[in-house]
């Protein structure tokens, strides 16, 4: 299946788009980071949280919507 | 009351509800772009006891933002300037500027003379801070963090809702980008996202309509999007931080601003000439880079081993990701060697980019 991925902030600067369309199948949301990992080596030292479905989930959370976020804190103020 | 009439006229406030401002205390922390617009309309709608925390004070290049001062500002105490112009606003509620800087051991004490806490503050130990210390004292926190064309909005501890931690824990944080850092902003951003607050702080008072609380607001100023990402509770965060109540005010307050650590990307330093290259990771760290000199000085013995710099160069620092070497160049600029820069990239990237290189 397709899944949308939605990048903020930082996040969104390492892979240079704010959205993007990507196929997987039956992946927990730590098996996605993995691979997008490989696609973006710099993203895995940032810090972020993962959402699916507007609602933010764990690592170990099965992927079943067709909506991901990528959010890192923002600091400025 | 001609003053708060546009106030009044409304039947979701009438009297009543401005009765409700008048006797709303609310504590403002940081009076920089978030703090200003919060504060001004905080202080228009007549909230009848404000605070404003700042220990900064006004240069020049606030004022692209931080529409509460002016050229007469610069040089003077941010708390104390918002304080004047807000009592030219609005000489009919009491305003106090504390002009100290937050910290563990003042904080719970502060926030007990408040009903709401509003965090406009600009790195992160302050902003888990100003959470822990509201949690504590059981006041709502009206939370804004920028990004240079982005920013985020949410109301945390609110009627047992969820808080900064069961967001963002701070075991996670790994790189802090932005954090006490002088990166762009679009001027306008922090006047949204400080409104909001504002607006939040007015509901919460008012009790009227919907309170952003359990959902963070994610708002682009290029794209005009709007996310709401909702939060979940975490029972575990909140306890940590009620449990570790005692040690609280023990704590030391540790803001750490690497502001002035200048960064170079890999493929901009490959082209320069005279540079010394400093890996600043422990030696058993891998991968090693292959194909380009390098001198060795782990962060944990930098200051150790400053014999190894050859200071006729220009020094150029890596680790395995960005963040040690950045704590490196701030502790060299510490020690007046300020020719120096850290590589933004992770350790793959940069031998990545000395593969390319060298095959070319």
């Amino acid at each position: 299946m397709t899944i949308s991925v939605k990048y903020f902030g930082l996040i969104a600067e390492i892979t240079e788009c704010d959205n993007e369309i990507i196929s997987i199948s039956n992946k927990t949301i730590s098996e996605f980071l993995e691979f997008l990992f490989e696609k973006y080596p710099n993203l895995k030292n940032k810090d972020f949280q993962v959402a699916q479905q507007q609602e933010l989930v764990g690592l170990d959370t099965l992927i079943t919507g067709n909506e991901l976020a990528l959010l890192p804190p923002f600091a400025g103020g | 009351m001609n003053r708060y009439k546009r106030h009044i006229l409304l039947s979701e406030i009438g009297q009543a509800g401005q009765n409700k401002l008048l006797k709303a205390k609310v504590l403002v922390i940081g009076a920089g772009g978030l703090g200003c617009p919060i504060l001004q309309y905080l202080t228009a709608a007549g909230v009848g006891t404000i605070g404003i925390v700042d220990f900064d004070t006004v240069e020049l290049s606030n004022l692209q933002r931080q529409i509460l001062f002016g050229k007469s500002s610069i040089g003077l105490n941010k708390a104390e300037v918002a304080k004047s112009r807000l009592k030219d606003l609005n000489d009919t509620i009491s305003i106090t500027a504390y002009t100290k800087k937050l910290t563990h051991q003042n904080a719970i004490n502060l926030f007990k003379a408040y009903d709401i806490i509003v965090d406009g503050t600009d790195n992160f130990e302050t902003r888990y801070l100003i959470n822990d210390a509201a949690l504590m004292t059981n006041k709502p926190l009206v939370f804004g963090a920028i990004y240079k064309f982005e920013g985020q909005v949410s109301v945390f501890n609110y009627k047992n809702g969820p808080s900064y931690r069961c967001l963002f824990s701070k075991q996670q944080q790994k790189e802090q980008a932005g954090n006490c850092e002088e990166v762009g902003v679009l001027g306008v951003l922090p006047g949204i996202i400080g409104s909001m607050q504002a607006n939040e702080v007015l509901k919460i008072i008012l009790n009227i309509g919907n309170v952003l609380s359990g959902k963070l607001l994610i708002y682009n100023t290029l794209t005009v999007q709007t996310s709401i990402l909702k939060i979940n509770k975490s029972e575990e965060e909140i306890n940590k931080v009620i449990n570790e109540k005692h040690l609280f005010e023990t704590k030391k307050t540790n803001i750490n601003c690497n502001s002035n650590a200048k960064q170079i990307s890999i493929k901009e330093a490959l082209t320069k000439e005279n540079i010394q290259f400093i890996d600043v990771r422990e030696t058993s760290e891998l991968p090693k880079t292959e194909g380009l000199l390098t001198t060795s000085i782990p962060l944990s013995v930098l200051e150790e081993n400053l014999y190894k710099i050859d200071l006729k160069k220009e020094l150029i620092l890596f680790c395995q990701s960005g963040n040690r070497s950045k704590q490196a160049v701030s502790r060299l600029k510490k020690l007046n060697i300020h020719n120096c820069s850290y590589i933004q990239e992770h350790i793959t990237e940069i031998n990545k980019h000395i593969k390319n290189k060298t095959n070319t």
